[in-house]
């Protein structure tokens, strides 16, 4: 018979086993990606797939020959982080007055934000193109971060006001008490506490920006083409292409992936919602 | 208990002097939080006015793209022509399945999964950065390393481990192809509910648990009636965000089946695109998006009656 | 203050920045797909540029369904984004009715117009005039495994019949090593599994529509053509086949798993290039099958550069493209990547080149193949509509993609071909009457 202790780490042992099994798991399907990248053309479809290969880097040479990264990647880096910011200065004030003051038409207004999303973007692709066409924002970078802020707007909302709502009002309260502002009270008070979840909003606009393929090929050209752009031409020409896909892929997801892994961190730091029990 | 109300009625006749400016502050309050959310109404109201009316407009007129001024007004046409297409009902019961299927397996497991990387154990930050992985890759690639590298019934790792078992291996996409759709979704949205959830129980109030471990209750009952109730609304947040996102799934599809083989896997979006945008019919494509959007009130209906409570509850 | 002298030096290199953009070159944007030829035409802008240094080119790769959707979307509503457009003989001459490609008139003297294809011109043009000048043109051949044959005692024709194809086929299909009797393309699309289909059905005697544009998949002709397709692909052909396409086929052949293969004829390039190909020294090559007719069994095709009404720059577009499509463009690629590829199937010039049809062992079945497509004449009964392996009209891409994934749908098993085929019927004649193609 093992004692409370023993059996509480045998416990975390497993859970930690099976933890890093159903990681591994989910995991895999990424990693295989990254191993084809070092692939050559042969290899990449050889059967049995092959875990013990000769790597070689050509496929990166060759994207890098072929197309301009940085122009893509940075694209991609002010469209993404363009949209996210000014979405988070409309969305924060409206989580905060939504989650803290609420109304009867509070849920409404939430149900119909969400709503906003509902068209599906096939069916809305002329309209939006044609005005797009008429205000000169075809191919602009401009254009895309309207287009992103107001897709990922409502998500934005949702997400910061179901954080402000674990917040309890008293905290907010007392800083009221101490005489603060309305704006010191969201920035000294409220910010800090909600951290880790305004991170993880901030990371899913990030996220949804960076991989939106749909609106980032249909609305650009060549001047404001993000990296999705980049992928979408190495997709599908006649002839062999796994490796030099999987080679561009993990060249377009690793800046956000890399961001993700380290932001993180902070994410989860940053939760304790310590302040009134 | 809190004085959240803001249309609290008017203040009682016998008001005390702090009364007073208690009831002016909330009205300067309540003006404040207004023009708090209005800037996001307003864009958001605009940004749902102009391309819907533009739609509506759309889908009573004639109009495609590659015959320009052919443009009379032929009143409930596209919709009639596109609700009777062959592939309406798949199309229809094809979304709602990926959608239930998708929601489901995303929750039930984002919430166990969630709860095994709650507690300590080495290594913790690498499997929470591992999880949370899938969610940063492009859908469009993510369905074609599932289709290609994965799937592929010849050189594909599934059917190497097939036959390190000795079975013949699966042509996923011919048999099973909407279960592979959904595979391959599930398998992206997956972190989405897992980095919410994982996030939320975070806040999850210890010396509660504790205090009601030491009165003797197990772990079945910990979980029901102390996580679960907590988890009720970033759960209700995932299900509404995820079936907003699901209901016009169009890329993995795309790149994967093409809607096929028949129907079985074409969705309302890609059947919009399949009958309208492919030949440039923007009318019907109009026509379709419509009814694609009454069909999702229709979905939001029924989420809100099951989950909306959750939503705006407090703890 | 080294702030301030760091914000002046600043906008001293923006204001030259901006002086020297005044007198900017000439953008030009070029949609194109990414196919080897194009990718290698990207990689020779620098040289382009090196003559013409007043145009600047910037490029938009795209797949081609992505691509056809985007450039139609944009011409259509014009846009003006783009002011080269790769477009193939599907678009070219429904665009050039329209008005809306600008007329290839005045080339260069040098162009040597009478060089190229007439077919190929022909299916370029509408009404006689020329709307885009062509990139590289294919045709459909069969490729078979030599040594396979060899070891086997069969003997490949210069044109074989489907039956004949399917007796090979039964021969030299081991599952069990691998080996696949014949691959096919199986997965849905206009461009995908039907381009193929349709040329097996023209084989067969069927065509699309009758004088009165009514479909005829209820007929006897395209009866037998898919019910050979699903009989032959299914029982001799790989596993997935549904949803193999050209680059999964070409895997497929190339780690040596398909014994034949009818296929586009620049697949011919693929096969033989040793860095990709593990049966590169074994590739035979025969016109593509027959039935009860050769008329319409192989494929015609280009892809070809044109340039759009709505541009802002017509002029450098004009000069870009004939450039690309020039036989100077040919002698470039041939100094940079090699003789073997050159783009094919335009000029007669290329094959008058005793060295290009050594180095391309594909090349005189190509050259025949191209020869024998006619888009005017692909039926065996008279038919109303231009094109081999597709019908020139905006129905089109929607109708055959919905046909070809019921036939795709018939292969894997879901339906029966009976089932595949009435179901195609009433769909086209659904979605012509919706055009109005029928005036009653």
């Amino acid at each position: 018979m093992l004692s409370l202790k023993q059996r509480r780490s045998l416990n975390t042992l497993l859970m930690g086993v099976l933890a890093w099994g159903v990681a591994l798991a989910i995991f895999f399907p990424i990693f295989w990606m990254l191993l084809t990248s070092f692939k050559t053309e042969i290899d990449a479809f050889a059967t049995p797939p092959q875990l013990f290969f000769s790597p070689t880097l050509e496929n990166y040479t060759l994207v890098n020959e072929r197309s301009d990264y940085l122009h893509f990647a940075w694209n991609s880096v002010v469209v993404s982080f363009g949209s996210t910011i000014i979405g988070m200065m409309l969305a924060v004030p409206a989580a905060y007055s939504m989650a803290f003051f609420e109304t009867k038409r509070t849920k409404g207004t939430l149900l119909w934000m969400l709503s906003t999303k509902m068209l599906p973007p096939v069916g809305v692709l002329v309209p939006i193109y044609l005005i797009f066409k008429d205000t000169g924002l075809l191919d602009t970078k401009t254009g895309l971060v309207i287009i992103y802020t107001l897709i990922n707007l409502p998500i934005m909302i949702w997400m910061a006001y179901t954080y402000f709502k674990e917040i309890p009002k008293e905290v907010l309260e007392a800083a009221r008490m101490d005489g603060s502002t309305l704006f010191q009270e969201i920035w000294r008070v409220l910010l800090p506490m909600s951290k880790g979840g305004l991170a993880a909003t901030v990371l899913l606009s990030l996220i949804l920006s960076w991989n939106e393929a749909f609106w980032s090929l249909n609305l650009t050209a060549s001047e404001a083409a993000p990296l999705t752009a980049l992928i979408a031409s190495y997709s599908s020409p006649e002839g062999l292409f796994w490796a030099k896909l999987s080679a561009v892929s993990t060249l377009a997801c690793a800046p956000i992936l890399i961001f993700g892994w380290i932001s993180q961190k902070q994410l989860v730091r940053g939760l304790s919602f310590g302040a009134v029990k | 208990m809190k004085t959240t109300a803001l249309n609290a009625g008017p203040a009682s006749s016998a008001a005390e002097p702090k009364q007073d400016s208690r009831q002016g502050s909330i009205r300067k309050t309540s003006r404040i939080n207004r023009f708090m959310v209005s800037p996001s109404v307003l864009v958001l109201a605009l940004w749902m006015v102009i391309p819907l009316s533009m739609t509506i407009y759309f889908s009573v007129i004639r109009y495609n793209l590659l015959y320009p001024g052919d443009n009379e007004f032929v009143g409930l046409e596209n919709f009639q022509f596109f609700v009777t297409d062959f592939g309406f009902m798949a199309g229809m019961s094809n979304t709602l399945l990926l959608v239930g299927s998708v929601l489901l397996i995303t929750v039930v497991l984002g919430v166990l999964i969630s709860l095994l990387v709650n507690q300590a154990f080495w290594g913790r930050g690498i499997v929470r950065i591992l999880l949370i992985s899938p969610f940063f890759i492009m859908p469009t690639v993510n369905a074609l390393i599932w289709k290609n590298l994965l799937l592929h019934p010849v050189s594909g790792v599934f059917a190497a481990i097939w036959k390190f078992f000795g079975a013949t291996p699966i042509d996923w996409f011919s048999e099973f192809p909407l279960f592979s759709i959904i595979m391959i979704v599930s398998w992206q949205w997956l972190p989405f509910a897992i980095l919410l959830l994982m996030t939320a129980l975070q806040s999850l109030d210890q010396e509660q648990q504790e205090a009601a471990r030491l009165d003797g209750a197990g772990p079945w009952a910990l979980f029901f009636h102390l996580t679960l109730p907590h988890l009720a609304r970033p759960i209700a947040v995932v299900v509404m965000i995820e079936t907003i996102f699901l209901l016009s799934i169009f890329a993995e599809i795309f790149t994967t089946t093409g809607g096929g083989p028949g129907y079985e896997t074409t969705n309302l979006a890609y059947l919009i695109y399949s009958q309208a945008l492919l030949q440039f019919d923007v009318g019907l494509a109009s026509a379709g998006g419509l009814i694609a959007v009454v069909l999702a009130n229709i979905a939001a209906f029924f989420l809100v009656r099951l989950i909306g409570k959750s939503l705006t509850e407090k703890q | 203050m080294n702030n301030k002298r760091y914000l002046s030096a600043v906008m001293a290199v923006g204001m030259t920045a901006v002086a020297s953009s005044a007198m900017a070159a000439t953008k030009v944007t070029i949609g194109t797909v990414n196919n080897g030829d194009m990718v290698r035409m990207q990689g020779l802008s620098d040289e382009f540029e090196k003559l013409h240094p007043d145009i600047d080119l910037n490029w938009v790769v795209l797949e081609e369904n992505v691509l056809r959707q985007r450039l139609t979307t944009d011409i259509a509503t014009d846009g003006g984004q783009f002011d080269v457009m790769t477009i193939g003989m599907y678009e070219a001459p429904i665009w050039g009715e329209k008005g809306w490609l600008t007329p290839m008139e005045d080339l260069p003297s040098d162009y040597d117009l009478a060089d190229i294809f007439p077919s190929v011109l022909g299916g370029l043009s509408s009404d006689g005039t020329l709307y885009a000048l062509p990139f590289y043109a294919e045709s459909s051949m069969t490729f078979y495994r030599k040594d396979l044959f060899e070891a086997n005692g069969l003997s490949m024709p210069q044109q074989p019949s489907w039956d004949q194809m399917k007796t090979f086929a039964e021969t030299l299909h081991k599952p069990e090593d691998e080996q696949y009797g014949i691959c096919l393309r199986g997965k849905a699309g206009w461009g995908e599994n039907m381009a193929l289909i349709t040329t097996m059905a023209n084989a067969f005697g069927a065509r699309w529509f009758d004088e009165n544009w009514k479909p005829e998949f209820t007929g006897e002709e395209w009866g037998n053509a898919v019910s050979f397709y699903v009989d032959l692909l299914g029982n001799y052909g790989p596993p997935g086949a549904s949803s193999n396409g050209f680059n999964e086929n070409l895997a497929l052949f190339n780690s040596g798993k398909c014994a034949m293969w009818v296929d586009a004829t620049v697949a011919g390039s693929f096969l033989t290039d040793e860095s990709q190909s593990r049966v590169a020294e074994h590739i035979g090559f025969a016109l593509a099958p027959e039935q009860v007719t050769s008329k319409g069994s192989g494929w015609l095709w280009s892809w070809a550069l044109a340039v759009p009404v709505s541009s802002d720059a017509k002029e450098a577009a004009k000069t870009f493209i004939t450039w690309a499509t020039s036989r100077a463009y040919s002698q470039l690629v041939e100094e940079t990547y090699g003789i073997a590829n050159v783009p094919p199937g335009t000029r007669t010039s290329t094959y008058d080149n005793a060295e290009y049809l050594e180095a391309a062992p594909f090349a005189t079945r190509t050259l025949e193949a191209i020869g024998n497509a006619d888009p005017n004449d692909s039926t065996l009964n008279p038919s109303p509509y231009v094109g081999v392996q597709f019908a020139a009209i905006p129905e089109f891409q929607s109708i055959a993609t919905q046909v070809g994934k019921l036939i795709s749908g018939a292969l894997a098993g879901s339906m029966s071909v009976d089932h595949a085929l009435k179901a195609a019927q009433s769909i086209t004649l659904r979605e012509m009457t919706r055009a109005r193609y029928y005036s009653n």
